[in-house]
């Protein structure tokens, strides 16, 4: 890391060596990245833009809990419809309140709810929690139809846009010189926000809660001894991952416009987890990858089918097929998913490097030999907020300590 | 008993942990029965006894895993009644564990900074904010971590696997991680198992190094390295406490003998 970016100014090289720099440029890229694709993209680009942000947010959180903290969630769907309704309830009200306000709402409800469900997961394992979370999938879209007065039973609710704030439409129209829809100001907001929540979930898998979470994952027994209190780390990742599925759910009521049962069925639980299996469990990078290869490949294969001359029915029964396959190659032949397996094989040719450097250099005082095997070893996670799970640890520790 | 070891961070005599009429059963199987002992700062304890003779029970006792169904656990004069397992590390006592539990999916450096977690503060707020109090304090647990790294001698295994690591370097990081803690009192549960004849006297000449600054508890199998390393040796059988004594004391004991010694020197129980 240090040595890939030893060519650059000293002073860029001091920001990408502190965690929080690194996270906070690779944050701005993106955030520069979400405002000129959603300035200069067409209105259905921008939807499908906003779709893969709310997705994205959701499987991030997920990742944290299932590849960070070893709790397997088959129901962030629920998480995602408390969200969702709380900001079609506020939305429908008169108060005309403000949108981030609406949001945050979305995210402090679903993040309470984390908490009790996330207490009653502590208390459980492995496949337990997998069969509980499964209940809360289905249960909670049930509530819809419960209270039908207040949720809108099986029609759902239809949320009503938000007002566009007249900065944000000066700033788009000095970008982009025409009027911003309420729709692309809703995929601005998801976009940043899929930024933001990347930056803040990478700094927490790099920080001493985020070793305890994946100590705790890893050896309960060896983590208690470490002073970890299981409880308590478990309730904390469950809480960090619902709010982040809640905010998702919050973001997913807008770009939809609808917030009703059938948006809520355990398919949408199943492909947040597939997303993160597709990415690779553990990763915010694959989290990213993976929702947005669930948000695009539908597209492209019925429009692929449409092209080899297939009916528009069967086109569209050709995603669900491709997933199928994509799903089963992946794990036949990359376990890991995707990012996990480039990391594998990148910690694979280190470890071979650092074994024929460690034959020739002596162990003590850095070699220059050690200088050149943690070059090899400097694996990146320069370019995009990323968590610490499989990346060759930084060598400026080392350097820090010897 | 003759020590020569200055006791640096307690008056001589006052132990640090002590157990008294500790009772254990399982059923009607009686695991411990009254067993009393302790240890005090700078001194080595052994707990020794055929298989099943209660020395993990009384291991996992002293470790909260386990509540003695009768007899009461003191730390420091304190009792420790509602002691959980993670409040352990918090006293200053460390464990080892037989089984090693390393933390596989994480680095050596990782696994060496979570048994470092006790001198942390950073809460989850400044983590995810990445504040500069929390960049600083990570910068010092993972300092600390190399440190241990480094007196163990394995410093240049910080970015591997655990996986990919011989057992006898597993083993080390096992113990790196209980003694970055820091602890007054470390538990450590067959340090010597699968270990090679050579590796052993390393391990010894490294337990004795380490009463400057703790007192140390262990279980082991191996006659051998007891007797070399140990001040004290508590022998259990059938979960009661038959002999307690220096070596040479328990070397002698007909109880001992008869019960485990006698044809069973230097070899695994």
């Amino acid at each position: 890391m240090a040595e890939r970016t030893l060519a650059l100014p000293d002073r860029l090289r001091r920001v990408t060596d502190d965690t929080l720099g690194r996270h906070l440029l690779a944050g701005l890229v993106g955030a520069v990245v979400v405002v000129l694709l959603l300035s200069f993209l067409g209105g259905f680009r921008v939807s499908q833009l906003a779709s893969f942000s709310y997705l994205a947010i959701a499987a991030a959180g997920l990742t944290v809990l299932t590849g960070l903290n070893g709790q397997l969630s088959l129901g962030h769907g629920a998480f995602m419809a408390i969200g969702a309704y709380t900001t079609a309830v506020l939305q429908r009200t008169e108060l005309g309140l403000p949108l981030v306000v609406v949001l945050v709402a979305a995210v402090l409800v679903a993040g309470a709810v984390g908490v009790v469900v996330g207490l009653a997961a502590a208390r459980l394992h492995g496949p337990y929690i997998a069969g509980a979370t499964l209940a809360l999938a289905i249960a909670v879209p049930g509530l819809a139809i419960f209270w039908r007065d207040l949720l809108g039973g099986e029609q759902g609710l239809t949320v009503p846009l938000p007002d566009v704030p007249a900065w944000f439409a000066d700033a788009v129209f000095f970008l982009t010189a025409t009027d911003p829809s309420s729709s692309r100001y809703v995929a601005y907001l998801a976009g940043l926000a899929l930024v933001a929540v990347l930056v803040l979930l990478a700094n927490v898998a790099r920080s001493r809660t985020g070793r305890r979470w994946q100590a705790v994952r890893d050896d309960e027994v060896a983590a208690q001894l470490a002073g970890i209190d299981l409880g308590r780390a478990r309730v904390l990742a469950f809480v960090v991952s619902a709010a982040c599925a809640g905010l998702a759910g919050g973001f997913m009521a807008f770009v939809v416009r609808l917030t009703a049962p059938s948006g809520f069925t355990l398919t949408l639980s199943l492909t947040l987890l597939t997303a993160i299996v597709l990415g690779g469990l553990g990763s915010l990078t694959g989290a990213l990858i993976g929702a947005g290869l669930l948000t695009f490949l539908p597209q492209v294969v019925t429009s692929v089918g449409g092209d080899v001359g297939l009916s528009d029915v069967q086109s569209a029964e050709l995603a669900p097929l491709v997933y199928g396959l994509v799903m089963v190659l992946v794990i036949l032949l990359a376990p890991g998913g995707l990012v996990g397996t480039i990391r594998l094989k990148r910690a694979e040719r280190a470890a071979r490097r650092a074994a024929a450097a460690g034959a020739t250099a002596s162990t003590g005082a850095p070699t220059s030999a050690d200088e050149r095997t943690r070059a090899a070893s400097g694996t990146g996670a320069t370019t995009g907020p990323e968590d610490p799970q499989h990346d060759a640890p930084p060598s400026t520790e080392r350097k820090r300590s010897s | 008993m003759p020590d020569t070891r200055p006791d640096a961070t307690a008056p001589s005599g006052s132990p640090l942990l002590a157990l008294e009429g500790v009772t254990v059963r399982f059923g009607g199987i009686m695991a411990l029965s009254e067993v009393g002992l302790d240890v005090g700062p700078g001194r080595v304890l052994g707990v020794i006894g055929p298989n099943g003779a209660g020395k993990t029970t009384l291991f996992n006792v002293a470790c909260g895993f386990q509540r003695p169904d009768e007899g009461t656990i003191t730390w420091k004069g304190e009792r420790l009644d509602r002691l959980r397992p993670h409040d352990l590390a918090g006293l200053g006592i460390a464990r080892t564990l037989q089984g090693l539990g390393l933390f596989e999916r994480m680095t050596v450096l990782d696994n060496v900074t979570v048994g470092a977690d006790r001198h942390g503060r950073a809460g989850f707020w400044s983590g995810l904010l990445a504040l500069p109090r929390s960049a600083r304090e990570e910068a010092a647990l993972r300092e600390r971590a190399m440190a241990a790294l480094e007196e163990l001698g394995i410093a240049h295994t910080a970015p591997r696997y655990p996986a990919s690591l011989p057992y006898a370097v597993r083993k080390k990081v096992a113990l790196a991680r209980a003694l970055v803690a820091e602890p007054e009192l470390v538990l450590l549960d067959e340090p010597a198992s699968g270990l090679s004849g050579e590796e052993m006297d390393e391990l010894a000449g490294l337990v004795r190094g380490l009463t400057s600054r703790m007192a140390v508890m262990l279980v082991e199998h191996h006659m051998d390295l007891v007797m070399t390393v140990c001040d004290d040796i508590a022998v259990l059988d059938f979960g009661r406490l038959i002999a307690r004594g220096s070596p040479d004391v328990v070397r002698e004991d007909p109880a001992v003998v008869a019960a485990y010694l006698g044809d069973d020197v230097g070899q695994e129980a």
